[in-house]
């Protein structure tokens, strides 16, 4: 399958990214990993009639530690991210990293484009609104940070300007008490899951609740964050009632299509399913025990 | 055709350097067969799912379905061609024979290069991540199982190396 033709132009900086968009006009799109773009080009879902790529951009895939912030470049691949070691202090960033789509999507795909196509099933979206993250955003008039929870405004839509690119995705490393998960459920590796849950919680004690963020993705025209559930825990004790009613409340917070990937019932039930789970490995995780999660498939 | 321009993409593959004027929307697996006549490297769903479009792009799998040939340029590919050594099977794909592990053989390149790719990075891997890395392969004939052999035996086969 061929996409509709356009013209290709290659950024040397990001500020040369920018004022090719701003030249070549609203029809134009930036070209990161390609992954989500360039499916939907093929499929003549999308028809730009010029392409930015900004892979040969040097310096815009870097991985870093500084102050207690993790950054990572906007062209970072998510398998450069579940292989950083910079990154395993946060497993729910390698949750989430490590299972995104397949190997083959992994190594091509970026954290930057994900955020900035604000697709409603991507992964990144819900794992970084659990934690405290912003981008730093270049465009014509320079540099500006945006916190994530103001940058998607809705399905497919941030607030990006057509002209503007995300530089830098800084996250705020969570205390040491905290711990967090993110559980995706799929019906195959290649596959946009059926629903999924991201949590960072952060332990009172041995088993209060001292914070949570609780964050849901495929289940509405954004990632939702369930403050209801959220509300359920936190200053409580964490025990198996207290998870059920966050997992209820959770339930009440989505807002599910039915689709070919399952009814909007069946999609509410696993909201509350994967949401006790997750919290159940954040937990154990503030614990500072080393626990396996991720994304799981059907019949496993 | 279009009367968009077309551009020059440069790239080594298995080990030659080679290059060709393309329009900018061929993708990278068209380039390929079509330019460079490396039919090896098939197309299946063409929707970024089944994988037997697979190669190695400087180093790592992508699907090459789903990329621009000139987001390729400069770059290193390996692609089936080029796993033999002097017409001797390369190890991967000698554990695949042996095991039975293709039937029609579409899929068989993307996998080879699948398990190449793991190989490089595990020596030893568990059935779980021999699961994981072929997670974006489909195979619609051998049910995987023989696959999964003639990753294991191929594992044991590129460590005694």
């Amino acid at each position: 399958m061929y996409a509709h033709p356009f013209s290709y132009h290659r950024a040397k900086s990001l500020a040369d990214a920018s004022k090719l968009l701003e030249q070549l006009g609203e029809e134009s799109r930036v070209l990161a990993g390609g992954q989500s773009l360039i499916p939907l080009m093929k499929m003549r879902m999308a028809r730009p009639t010029a392409l930015v790529d900004i892979n040969f951009v040097p310096g815009l895939s870097d991985i870093q530690v500084h102050n207690g912030e993790l950054r990572l470049g906007a062209l970072a691949r998510h398998t450069d991210i579940e292989m950083s070691d910079a990154v395993t202090a946060i497993p729910i960033l390698h949750d989430c990293a490590t299972g995104i789509a397949d190997v083959q999507v992994r190594n091509q795909g970026t954290i930057g484009g994900s955020l900035a196509e604000g697709d409603p099933s991507g992964d990144w979206g819900a794992t970084l609104l659990a934690l405290e993250t912003s981008l730093e955003c270049a465009g014509p008039q320079g540099e500006r940070s945006v916190k994530l929870e103001d940058f998607v405004k809705d399905a497919y839509t941030t607030v990006l300007g057509h002209d503007e690119l995300v530089r830098e995705i800084i996250v705020k490393k969570p205390p040491k008490n905290s711990g967090g998960a993110y559980l995706a459920f799929k019906r195959s590796a290649s596959v946009y899951s059926t629903a999924s849950a991201a949590v960072q919680l952060t332990l009172d004690g041995k088993d209060g609740c001292k914070d949570v963020r609780i964050v849901l993705a495929c289940v509405g025209l954004t990632a939702i964050r369930a403050k209801q559930a959220e509300t359920e825990l936190r200053g409580k004790q964490i025990d198996e009632q207290t998870m059920r009613r966050a997992g209820e409340a959770a339930r009440e917070a989505a807002e599910p299509q039915s689709d070919m990937r399952g009814s909007a019932d069946y999609k509410r039930i696993l909201v509350a399913a994967l949401v006790k789970r997750a919290l159940g490995f954040a937990v154990r995780r503030a614990r500072g025990e080393r626990v396996e999660a991720g994304h799981e498939y059907v019949g496993r | 055709m279009s009367g968009v321009e077309k551009i020059a993409v440069h790239v080594r593959v298995n080990g030659e350097p080679r290059e060709a004027q393309v329009e900018p929307r061929t993708l990278l697996v068209d380039f390929l067969r079509e330019n460079l006549n490396l039919t090896g490297t098939h197309i299946g769903c063409d929707t970024t799912y089944c994988g037997a479009c697979t190669v190695l792009l400087n180093g790592r799998t992508v699907k090459s379905c789903t990329l621009f040939a000139p987001m390729a340029d400069g770059g290193e590919i390996t692609t089936v061609e080029g796993l033999s050594i002097n017409g001797a099977l390369h190890p991967v794909q000698q554990a695949f024979a042996e095991c039975h592990g293709l039937q029609c053989g579409f899929c068989t390149p993307g996998l080879l290069l699948s398990t190449l790719h793991l190989l490089k990075k595990i020596t030893k891997p568990t059935d779980k991540q021999i699961r994981k890395a072929v997670a974006g392969n489909t195979c619609r004939c051998t049910g995987y199982q023989n696959i999964f052999k003639a990753i294991r035996m191929a594992a044991g086969e590129m460590e005694k190396r």
